[in-house]
């Protein structure tokens, strides 16, 4: 495989041709679907629309309801610390867990199936187990005080001021196995001769992977990125399953007003302003980077 | 790949060449999935089955919220089921006007319906322009307070007449270490409390003014303070009780771990199941034992236009059987709830349900919160409520100015 | 305009890395009570243990009479082990009217899973593949759009949806649910296989090229082979997200043909009554079984993969 010899220009229609024809589905999802319906979306998002789309058209009447009610503003705080404290630990608990189970250990196997296997299970019943490993009464908490330490307190889902962190942590449960997964799939794509290299230079092993083996990942980072933050700014049922929103407002999150609105106000154009809001924040932050990742400049 | 359809396909070349008006299959859908809801619905089933036609269940658990959305889906997606369970009022109204259910008037004339269903109330939301577009099947009232018997005779005082004694009773009951009320953690069971709080303290013109009328003044005046007052008071009552749903707040009561529950009468089923008997171990006050009045709703049943004739006949069948007076008993005593007919015969029902027929007989039935306000406002009140009562650092005042903009914009 | 040479500047940065995919590194002499070695495996071990935990306590609670369980210690082994939860759970427990537990919605699962994943891998590794080998104008603009589309709830898209799947006739019928299953699993699984087509040696690629090798041809020939890892952490994705979708599944089906995960709800989020916390758990593990089964048998199939992949590269 070391053909090095110019290729020759090919038919340039021909090629382009069957790699369009392939791509049809792709096209017509986004632009049709994502697009489309984003449009749509934005589009109903300035109706009084209530259970039916309705085109009668009220301005920015929904987005000053929104930005007015405390729980929405209650929400965006949730997903912020929800979403940055998600993204670090999954990150960095998902990369340690792929550079120890890269170090050639035995069991290889059953680690990986032990971490993975949250992943397998439902929403519904993650937030359930885990609903229960955090009651006072006869979680954590009661173990730890039936032991002795009658002070212990650890009750993170009926105390409103911890509450996103409770959630956090089931979180973490479910999905950093999946990171671990794509991680380790990256360092084997890693090549044995990089690795010498290093050794050979005495560089210590920290360093190797901060500062070469990291930086040759940047695909595989990039790919869990946008599996990490998608999941972080689409989470919805882990809240519903674990807490329903509570204490009070504490937990909620903006997938969870969507959808509340949507649904169960059957206040669609409601709804409709804060998934607005929502994409236009994606918007803000993935265009300009998609642009320097997939657009303009060509990668080197 | 459309299997599905092709089995259809395959089945409609077997069965129409017979030419036989066979039984006709209606798929009905609705979330009534826990033991004592689903005795029930089978009652209809059983029903329905009877006539000759054939009851597909489409049951979808997690409540109203979860399998609305699916429902609505459906039909504005145009596959529509053959009958689906809305909370009566304005849920479906939209999809009513957008002429995608069925029109039961003549249904309804023939059976008679305007006479024989009590209170009228209930047909009423199911009529739009002079057209009947629904069946209401039972009736709920929210105004019940239930106390544990059990909880007041460890606390050493004696079970409370009404809210103000249940009150001042608390203090006793957190020195015999018992929670004074217990309340789950959902929302809309802090909404409903609220609204009883209103009803109970505020009296009928209050609660009319304020959810009828949407009166802002009222909503924001010196009445609904002292409802503000009490809420508060109910919120330090229920400080402590870590539960999420309202079935596992009434076992609380159940097992004397807490003193009472504000619950609708459908807990009722949950004190029946655990084998309890009113007036011995638990006890009932409707409207907090200070209200002459409760407010009622309920379940109705709406049936999508199908395009199909021997569908639209069999919808036609289920309705009417729906309201027979025998499966009106059958399914509301298994269901826990009123039957919508004042002219049936129950003789097997208990202390708190005679009760809340005398209340209803009195004509002392008020409109509920879900027929006078429209999805959308009763969600911003249940999320204004859900907060007050889950954190001290909401003022009543503050909760009431709130609450004041909310009614202003209501519909 | 896509040709040979940006592709080859495209490929560039990762071809060099991925021409000698290998196994796991080893780098250390291999003592088996070093410190390192204990410091390794206690790791492990402890992240295990914060894994395994919840499902001890789903295993043993599913084990449990209901006397048991309300007795408090969720930690607790059981003292009288019983079967009973898992038979209710599979073909007892109620679901409105149907008595026939999760068995009813198995098949119906499996028939929505098979050609789900099968369409909804094909076309994403396909667009992939046209992304990191066969760019033509205005590829990377959809491609942006479609990863924007990944953050996008899926409740916000239902309407949509549902009005563009009535429009072409196939609401409510299997096809329409593959065809969503397609378009909500495309950004993600897109970009996975984009990514990794674009980390394969771009030499391979135009040596087939020089052959007069043609898209499909190398598609086949070339990606395909080497592909199997990205295949398994696609299927994985795919047989997650789809067995344990709750939302399209139901509106998207009927009741005669609702996946498992409806009964699963039911089961689990009835409202009224008694919870019973062990049928509950029971009902989970079951659900679960299938994603675990793949993510068992794939893991062996990961390995392998990575492996053919250094051997062919």
């Amino acid at each position: 495989m070391t053909g090095h010899a110019p290729a020759k220009r090919p038919n340039q229609l021909f090629r382009n041709l069957n790699s369009k024809i392939a791509s049809i589905p792709m096209i017509l999802i986004a632009m049709g679907i994502f697009l489309g319906g984003s449009l749509w979306t934005i589009l109903y998002s300035f109706t009084n629309s209530k259970l039916l789309p309705r085109l009668s058209f009220v301005g920015l009447d929904q987005y000053e309801r929104l930005w007015s009610t405390s729980r929405w503003i209650i929400s965006i705080q949730n997903l912020a610390i929800y979403g940055i404290l998600s993204l670090i630990f999954s990150l960095v608990i998902g990369f340690l867990l792929a550079a120890l189970m890269d170090q050639k250990i035995r069991f290889e196997n059953a680690f990986r199936t032990i971490f993975l296997y949250p992943f397998a299970l439902s929403f519904i019943v993650t937030g359930l187990v885990w609903q229960w490993i955090l009651n006072p009464e006869f979680g954590i908490q009661g173990i730890v005080r039936s032991l002795g330490f009658e002070n212990f307190t650890f009750d993170p889902l009926y105390n409103p001021d911890i509450v996103i962190y409770g959630i956090l942590i089931a979180g973490l449960w479910q999905g950093t196995g999946l990171v671990m997964c794509l991680m380790l799939a990256g360092l084997r794509g890693i090549d044995e001769d990089i690795w010498k290299a290093a050794r050979v230079d005495g560089i210590p092993m920290w360093r190797t992977y901060l500062f070469i083996v990291i930086p040759m990942m940047r695909p595989v980072f990039i790919t869990t990125l946008v599996i990490i933050a998608s999941g972080i700014v689409k989470v919805y049922d882990l809240v519903v399953a674990q807490t329903s929103g509570g204490p009070g407002n504490a937990s909620e999150v903006p997938a969870k007003y969507v959808y509340d609105y949507m649904f169960q106000a059957q206040n669609l154009g409601q709804g409709f302003a804060a998934s607005t809001m929502m994409l236009l924040t994606v918007a803000i932050i993935i265009i300009p980077w998609a642009y320097l990742e997939f657009g303009g400049k060509k990668r080197g | 790949m459309n299997i599905r359809a092709l089995t259809a396909a395959f089945a409609a070349t077997i069965v129409l060449p017979m030419g036989v008006a066979k039984a006709t299959d209606l798929e009905v859908t609705h979330w009534w999935t826990s033991g004592g809801e689903a005795a029930a619905v089978a009652e209809l089933a059983k029903a329905f089955n009877a006539t000759g036609n054939k009851w597909i269940d489409g049951a979808i658990a997690g409540a109203g919220s979860t399998a609305r959305p699916i429902m609505i889906s459906r039909i504005t997606g145009g596959d529509p089921m053959g009958a689906t369970q809305f909370n009566h009022g304005r849920q479906a109204q939209e999809l009513v006007e957008a002429g995608l259910m069925r029109d039961l008037t003549a249904v309804a004339e023939e059976g008679n319906w305007k006479d024989v269903i009590k209170p009228a109330s209930l047909l009423d939301s199911c009529t739009l322009d002079g057209k009947i577009y629904c069946v209401p099947i039972n009736i709920h009232s929210w105004q019940w307070l239930w106390l544990s018997n059990a909880a007041f005779e460890q606390a050493g005082v004696p079970v409370p007449k009404d809210w103000h004694e249940f009150v001042a009773a608390a203090p006793k009951l957190r020195e015999a270490g018992i929670q004074p009320l217990a309340l789950g953690g959902q929302a809309w069971q802090s909404g409903g409390l609220f609204d009883t709080l209103v009803l109970a303290l505020g009296g009928k013109e209050v609660y009319e003014a304020v959810y009828v009328d949407k009166d802002a003044d009222v909503a924001a005046g010196s009445e609904m303070a002292k409802v503000f007052e009490a809420a508060a008071q109910a919120r330090e009552m229920a400080a402590g009780s870590n539960v999420q749903d309202w079935n596992q707040a009434t076992n609380l009561v159940i097992t004397g771990k807490a003193g009472g529950q504000v619950m609708g009468d459908w807990a009722q089923g949950e004190f029946q199941i655990a084998g309890q008997v009113a007036g011995e171990d638990y006890s009932c006050l409707p409207g907090l034992g200070i209200s002459p009045y409760i407010a009622t709703g309920g379940d109705a049943f709406y049936f999508p236009v199908l395009d199909d004739e021997e569908k639209s006949k069999a919808q036609d069948v289920l309705a009417q059987t729906m309201l027979d007076p025998k499966t009106q008993v059958a399914f509301n005593l298994k269901k826990g709830s009123l039957p919508v007919r004042g002219d049936v015969d129950l003789t097997s029902v208990n202390d708190c349900m005679k009760k809340g027929l005398d209340i209803v007989a009195k004509g002392n039935a008020l409109t509920s919160t879900d027929q006078a306000l429209s999805a959308d406002s009763q969600k911003q009140k249940e999320d204004l409520m859900t907060e007050f009562f889950s954190s001290t650092s909401l003022s009543p005042e503050d909760a009431q100015k709130r609450f004041a903009d909310i009614i202003s914009s209501a519909d | 305009m896509a040709n040979i040479s940006t592709l080859n500047t495209t490929g560039a940065g990762f071809d060099a890395v991925a021409a000698d995919v290998s196994g796991p590194r080893g780098r250390r002499p291999k003592r088996v009570l070093s410190r390192r070695n204990i410091i390794l495996y206690g790791v492990l071990s402890i992240a295990a243990l914060y894994y395994l935990l919840p499902l001890y306590v789903m295993v043993v609670t599913s084990l449990k009479g209901m006397p048991e369980i309300r007795m408090g210690n969720i930690f607790s082994p059981p003292m009288e082990i019983t079967f009973e939860p898992w038979v209710k759970a599979w073909a007892e427990a109620c679901t409105g009217l149907n008595c026939d537990g999760l068995s009813r919605g198995f098949w119906n699962s499996v028939q929505i899973l098979v050609p789900s994943v099968v369409v909804s891998i094909f076309v994403a590794s396909v667009s992939g593949y046209s992304l990191a080998n066969w760019r033509f104008k205005g590829s990377e603009l959809f491609f942006s759009i479609l990863i924007i589309g990944a953050f996008i709830p899926y409740q916000v898209m239902i309407y949509p949806v549902v009005i563009a799947l009535r429009e072409l006739g196939v609401y409510g019928t299997l096809t329409g649910l593959v065809i969503v299953h397609t378009i909500f699993g495309m950004p993600i699984l897109t970009l996975l296989f984009r990514n990794y087509f674009a980390s394969l040696p771009v030499e391979l690629f135009k040596a087939a090229r020089i052959d007069g090798a043609g898209f499909w041809q190398i598609y086949l020939r070339i990606m395909l082979p080497m592909s199997l890892p990205i295949f398994v952490v696609a299927m994985i994705l795919q047989v997650t997200g789809i067995w344990n979708d709750f939302l399209f599944g139901v509106v998207f089906t009927r009741p005669d043909t609702y996946p498992m995960t409806v009964q699963l709800n039911n089961i689990v989020n009835s409202v009224q009554g008694v919870k019973e916390y062990n049928v509950n758990m029971a009902a989970t593990l079951l659900t679960g079984a299938i994603p675990l089964i793949v993510y068992f048998v794939s893991g062996r199939l990961f390995v392998r993969g990575i492996a053919a992949g250094a051997v062919k590269g």
